[in-house]
């Protein structure tokens, strides 16, 4: 298991779609491979985009999940 | 097993010669229409595809300047009914243009993104957009009164080549 670093922390609450696929799309190029984004979100649309979004692209969603209205993800670039 | 897996291997390589890209016709010019299209091409090019959008007839709305077109009596008097992107009415329930009023105040209130923002960030990521000679012709709407993010004109033949490539190809 290698070390993982979480190197940026997303605020995606109050966005609608598409803007948190967009900004997370823009987020991956700046991190290492290897490395996580954590984000929060409130867009429900959020549940089912982001890990069709990590299967499109073959980045790696490593949790999400829903918390009263906040939803929180974590997504480690793969390449 | 070898005759099937070279089979295989030819069928993958013809798969990515296919390309992970999507190509869009947009033909229609009303707001509605018109934040599907840019929002289907926005998060198609953070999905990693390669986007093409091919600007037709009432489309050519969402990629004109504010600028008046026409040139000949009848073209002018188009020109007068034609808007820019910023001041399309939706599809249904326009009503005058107070339907348009409403769905802005509606979008502000739920901080959905502008359309007008949503074509600059489909530049942004690279998505391509390509405006019909012919209907640019017909509507006597010149380059110059188109907005600078439009890589090029192009025909028919143009567009099915980029649609023969792609997974997935919409008309909206």
């Amino acid at each position: 298991m290698e070390a993982t670093r979480t190197a940026l922390v997303l605020d995606l609450k109050g966005l609608l779609c598409p803007i948190p696929v967009v900004k997370l799309a823009q987020a991956i190029k700046t991190v290492q491979v290897g490395d996580l984004i954590e984000a929060t979100a409130t867009d429900p649309g959020v549940l089912a985009d982001i890990p069709a979004w990590c299967r499109s692209t073959g980045h790696e969603l490593v949790s999400i999940g829903r918390a009263e209205k906040i939803i929180r993800f974590a997504v480690r670039r793969v390449k | 097993m070898a005759a099937v897996a070279t089979q295989v291997e030819v069928l993958s390589r013809q798969q990515v010669d296919t390309g992970n890209k999507l190509t869009m016709i947009v033909f229609s010019g009303e707001m509605d229409r018109a934040i599907a299209a840019f929002n289907i091409a926005t998060g198609a090019a953070a999905s990693g595809m390669d986007v093409t959008m091919f600007f037709t007839f009432w489309g050519l709305q969402t990629i004109k300047k504010p600028a008046r077109t026409g040139r000949s009596l009848m073209g002018r008097m188009l020109g007068w009914f034609l808007n820019d992107v910023d001041s399309l009415g939706p599809s249904k329930m326009n009503f005058g243009g107070a339907g348009r009023w409403m769905f802005k105040q509606m979008m502000k209130s739920h901080n959905a993104t502008p359309v007008a923002e949503l074509r600059a960030l489909a530049t942004d990521l690279g998505v391509k957009m390509l405006a019909c000679q012919m209907s640019m012709d017909v509507m006597e709407i010149g380059r110059e009164q188109l907005i600078d993010d439009v890589q090029g004109v192009a025909g028919v033949a143009a567009m099915l080549e980029e649609a023969a490539h792609s997974k997935i190809t919409l008309f909206i």
